[in-house]
């Protein structure tokens, strides 16, 4: 809990006194006359003190009260509510596929245990990194393929190129040498003597991936439009709206530390703990 | 395997080389605009045709490459060192530093450093040169990008520290950092090499992801972010071959860096 | 006889075609951002004013095509008391979307919040010179009268964006009494506009108008992906599209290409001229000079910006009026000539020097500035990156920065710390009146040097004089000729280098029927009540 203040805080602090905070597009409007501009200025400068303004919205966070988006006028409450559905829908499929391909990919390196498929496993795993998202979404809309499909080509290198690194490491321990020596299958030495030596690193990555998705999220939903909190996110940074960015940010410290806790605890669990 | 790896070294010499020696390669410098020749295709006075304002591909590519090749790694091993760092303190001491090791790094993964990155380009003089300017956002990034991998780091090396080798080398009397850089890190090497070589390219996409917000490179200078920028719009779908030759390169120069990083080979 | 009967049949059947086209259907289009308020009165971003178009019940209506204001829910209307009053005469029993009757009392309800001090309307701040309150007189159930506190020139023509709530409804804002209003809107995906059962228009043959049953806006930022999305025929039309874009759909089909003429929109350049700002007093001294102002414009290519930067799609700028705003433009101006030859005499007359390469002025400093500009738009970047090589042919270092837009607003706007800024000026206003807030000295938007308690200099005093007096005129001529003056002494002193003038641009799917597109916003459903779609188009929507 203190983790997810401290973090609401300090994400809060960094916007308070990032560069144009308090500054308005609608400043920039010709027809608007000097007391229009006046008022809005001393509006957006209400924001301005900010032991203030945090104080008074963990008081209101309290009662349930997210406080008002000034950039999008609507209620931070009904907004995160409208959106987040969309975000989850992308990252768990993201992450639900990247996971699943790039452990598949990283096993059949492993299994097949041939140069060639491991050279070109890594090449292809390469391409994908070096693709810009912005030329990854328009491939996508090309393709027709669903925008939500993007994470995961985001989170499928990171995860190939650990899970890879891990079982190749792991596959040359003496004890999985032993176990294939003694005559043991393939797939017996993978899930008896490889796996339980990598899943605390795994269930690691699981949970960082977590934050890496939603992180990742906020330029695949603003390139493909797709009506997420990343997409909201990012107007709110281009917008300096202290409101949602530190809702924001305080949501994304509790999914980071609620996905991190969980594989930490995972990690402890009997059954993964390396002998 | 080992002709690709020394085909993957040879690659990233030549590479390195022509972008350290650009004007043995091309005259035209990367920031003169040939007006009367924009969007042209290759010929013999561009190898690689010109960009929108008439300034030679080739060129920009070149020195985009220095920018990139240089900065990048350095930054992506500034990231990695400080994983390593952290996160193999943290899980090799285990315990309580663990936990508020671990804690800041959440905290640290969760906050918006964007507006960071802002306020540092805000306090940036306005006639700082672009070579200054990007490299400070190229060290931003490194110091920024360590708090994924160092979770990872973590965890393997609490694996690592509870190891028999390790027992057996505190028992002949390493102790403290010793063990630590001697015996433990080493032994981190495939998530410390995959996290180096995950975070080059990303740092060159994330700096031209920057530029939207007026974070990357400035003009006249090119880097790969900014070179490859311009294949993610309706144009790009329609490009010319050549047009993707910055990409290309990003694509070879990423691929030999995992060939030559791969030392573990796959068990016979 | 058999040739009438023929004609007859052949004349019903296409009849009976048109009919089948202009019936029902779905238009599609895109907006780049989710509208920020339904609030008519509150309208200043573009998706809130698009919404506010498409359902909004007017007065009178600039007809975007013929640039003459038509009437609307008022038949007739008449100024009158030197200019201070307006009387208008409405349409009689014509209901808002949910039944509510319009009537005089709802014109008097709209002036009085549109003119609430207190809401900060963009469009209300259009009406307000002079002080003391505005009153509206009700004289009959379809007469109404408002009469400002001075007069201002060119009032009817502003009621073109005033949309009329109703005083009664319960939905508010939401009753309207434009072609369409609000049915369904998912935040930040799409917003839904539905037929308004009670519009008043209908077409000559008495059928009720718009033709197209709903309008399907998506909430699309993503330029790339709103021009594939053209391509494959799911949207309709781009109603502003960049020139690229121009080229590309030119190229595969050129009759959904339209180039409509020069825009009223203009892309500039100025100096900081703040006495206040945190530059060095070397640096303040050059950008204070008119000769140096003017060197710099005389050494920039105008013709390669429009040609590269916009890939033709644009005409070197002249002054603060587009050509394409032929009544007011002051035709006897030429942009400035490219030729460093006579910006580096001028430049001398200012003791600086051009020696090896670099451009010093009297005191030794070497000539360097920095350009800032908006990131992301990727006209000004290339125009910027231009005007830098430009510059550099004189000597002069410019560096260019790009800064997120909140970053540049604080730059311009409150620190002043920076020294050279380009932005454009989007202009739908044909009368210079608009303009009053960025010339008048004393105005937050008078971007060189705003807020002046006193004018700095004597021709931005003259500007003061100029603005006050066309403001309060009612005669054309007079106003003309002073627009003139202005548009000579912005030529001669160059508070803003003009650079372009922009194209207005658009593509238009060739199943979309009736579309002009217009130099005027909106572009291309500026006669949304008229279009219709293709038969097929209808049918599968």
């Amino acid at each position: 809990m203190v983790l997810v203040l401290l973090g609401g805080f300090a994400g809060a602090l960094l916007v308070r006194f990032a560069p144009g905070f308090g500054t308005d597009d609608a400043e920039l409007d010709s027809r608007l006359s000097s007391q229009s501009i006046q008022s809005i200025r001393r509006a957006n400068q209400d924001q301005a003190a900010f032991a203030t303004f945090y104080f008074r919205y963990l008081g209101n966070l309290v009662r349930g009260d997210l406080g008002q988006s000034r950039t999008l006028q609507q209620p931070v409450a009904q907004l995160l509510c409208e959106r987040f559905p969309a975000t989850l829908k992308l990252v768990a499929l993201g992450l639900g596929l990247g996971w699943f391909l790039g452990v598949s990919f990283a096993i059949a390196t492993i299994m097949a245990r041939a140069a060639y498929l491991d050279v070109v496993t890594g090449l292809f795993v390469g391409v994908l990194l070096c693709l810009p998202a912005s030329v990854l979404a328009l491939l996508f809309v090309l393709a027709r393929l669903p925008a939500q499909l993007l994470l995961a080509v985001v989170i499928l290198p990171k995860v190939y190129r650990y899970s890879r690194n891990l079982l190749v490491s792991s596959a040359a321990l003496p004890h999985v040498l032993t176990a294939r020596a003694k005559g043991l299958g393939e797939w017996r030495v993978l899930f008896w003597h490889i796996f339980p030596t990598v899943a605390p690193q795994f269930v690691a990555l699981a949970g960082v991936c977590v934050s890496i998705a939603f992180t990742a999220a906020i330029p695949v939903e603003a390139l493909c439009d797709i009506p997420g909190i990343g997409q909201l996110a990012w107007k709110a940074a281009l917008g300096r709206d202290v409101s949602l960015l530190v809702n924001l940010t305080l949501l994304v410290t509790l999914i980071t530390v609620v996905g991190n806790s969980a594989s930490d605890l995972l990690k402890r669990s009997p059954s993964l703990e390396v002998a | 395997m080992k002709v690709l790896r020394a085909l993957a070294v040879a690659m990233l010499m030549i590479v390195a080389a022509a972008s350290l020696f650009p004007q043995l390669i091309t005259g035209a410098s990367y920031a003169r605009q040939f007006r009367e020749l924009p969007d042209s295709p290759p010929s013999r006075q561009h190898w690689l045709g010109t960009d929108d304002l008439g300034r030679d591909r080739l060129s920009r590519l070149l020195y985009g490459t220095r920018v990139s090749l240089l900065l990048a790694p350095a930054a992506a091993l500034l990231a990695t060192l400080l994983a390593a760092l952290i996160g193999g303190i943290a899980g090799f001491e285990g315990g309580r530093t663990e936990k508020v090791v671990m804690g800041a790094t959440d905290l640290f993964l969760s906050l918006p450093w964007l507006f960071l990155l802002i306020t540092v380009r805000a306090a940036m003089p306005l006639n700082v040169s672009p070579g200054a300017s990007v490299m400070i956002t190229f060290a931003l990034l490194g110091c920024l990008g360590w708090a994924g991998a160092a979770r990872v780091i973590c965890s393997a090396a609490r694996s690592v520290a509870g190891a028999d080798f390790i027992l057996l080398a505190r028992a002949s009397g390493d102790g403290g950092f010793r063990l630590l850089w001697r015996h433990v890190l080493p032994n981190l090497r495939p998530i410390v090499l995959a996290q180096f070589w995950l975070s080059v390219p990303a740092f060159i996409l994330t700096e031209a992801n920057l530029g939207v917000l007026g974070l990357g490179v400035s003009e006249p200078l090119p880097s790969w972010g900014s070179l490859l920028k311009d294949l993610g719009t309706f144009d790009g779908i329609s490009a010319s071959v050549w047009q993707f030759a910055p990409l290309l390169l990003f694509v070879l120069v990423v691929s030999s860096f995992h060939l030559v990083l791969t030392s573990e080979e796959l068990p016979a | 006889m058999k040739t009438r009967l023929a004609f007859f049949i052949l004349l019903t059947a296409f009849s009976m075609r048109s009919a089948m086209a202009q019936a029902g259907g779905e238009l599609r289009f895109c907006l780049h951002s989710e509208p920020k308020t339904f609030n008519p009165l509150m309208a200043e971003d573009d998706s809130s004013e698009a919404i506010r178009y498409l359902t909004g019940g007017v007065l009178v209506r600039l007809n975007r095509q013929t640039q003459q204001l038509e009437p609307e829910l008022a038949t007739a209307w008449k100024i009158s008391d030197q200019g201070k009053t307006i009387t208008f005469h409405l349409r009689s029993n014509l209901h808002f979307s949910d039944g509510t009757a319009f009537t005089a009392d709802d014109v008097a309800y709209t002036v009085k919040q549109l003119m609430d001090p207190a809401l900060h309307s963009p469009v209300g701040d259009e009406f307000r010179a002079g002080t003391g309150a505005v009153q509206t007189r009700v004289i009959k159930k379809d007469q109404v009268s408002i009469t400002f506190p001075a007069p201002i020139s060119g009032m009817d023509k502003l009621f073109d964006q005033v949309a009329i709530l109703s005083a009664q409804s319960p939905k508010k804002e939401m009753a309207v009494l434009g072609p369409y209003y609000v049915a369904d809107n998912k935040a930040g995906a799409y917003l839904l506009l539905k037929r308004n059962p009670n519009y008043w228009k209908h077409d000559a043959a008495g059928r009720q108008l718009p033709y197209v049953e709903t309008v399907h806006i998506d909430i699309q930022q993503n330029r790339d992906i709103e021009m594939l999305r053209l391509t494959r025929g799911e949207i309709d039309f781009i109603n502003s599209i960049d020139p690229e874009y121009y080229d590309k759909v030119s190229s595969t089909n050129a009759a959904m290409a339209n180039d409509a003429g020069v825009s009223l929109d203009s892309e500039q350049m100025w100096f900081n001229q703040v006495p206040g700002s945190p530059l060095s007093s070397y640096k303040k001294a050059w950008f204070t000079s008119t000769n140096f102002r003017r060197a710099i414009s005389e050494s920039i290519n105008r013709a390669d910006l429009s040609r590269i930067a916009f890939r033709g799609h644009a005409r070197p700028a002249v002054g603060p009026i587009s050509p394409g705003n032929k009544f007011w433009f002051n035709s006897s101006l030429q942009p400035h000539p490219f030729d460093q030859k006579s910006a580096l005499q001028r430049l001398s007359q200012d003791g600086f020097r051009f020696n090896d390469g670099v451009l010093r002025d009297r005191d030794g400093h070497a000539v360097e500035f920095s350009i800032i500009t908006n990131a992301g738009n990727k006209y000004r970047e290339r125009m910027a990156t231009m005007i830098q090589q430009d510059l550099s042919g004189i000597g002069i270092k410019v560096n260019v920065v790009t800064l997120d837009f909140p970053s540049l607003i604080e730059r311009i706007t409150r620190t002043f710390d920076y020294e050279a800024c380009i932005l454009g000026l989007m202009n739908n206003d044909l009368d210079p009146n608009s303009q009053m807030n960025v010339w008048l000295s004393s105005s937050d938007n008078h971007q060189w040097n705003p807020s002046q308690k006193t004018p700095a200099t004597a021709w931005e005093a003259e500007i003061d004089k100029i603005m006050h007096a066309q403001a309060s005129s009612l005669d054309l001529k007079t106003r003309k000729q002073l627009i003139d003056r202005l548009q000579e002494i912005a030529w001669q002193q160059e508070p803003f280098i003009y650079l372009v003038n922009k194209n207005a641009l658009s593509a238009v799917s060739p199943s979309l029927r009736n579309a002009h597109p217009v130099v005027l916003n909106p572009q291309v459903y500026w006669n949304i009540d008229q279009l219709s779609l293709g038969s097929e188009i209808a049918r599968n929507r």
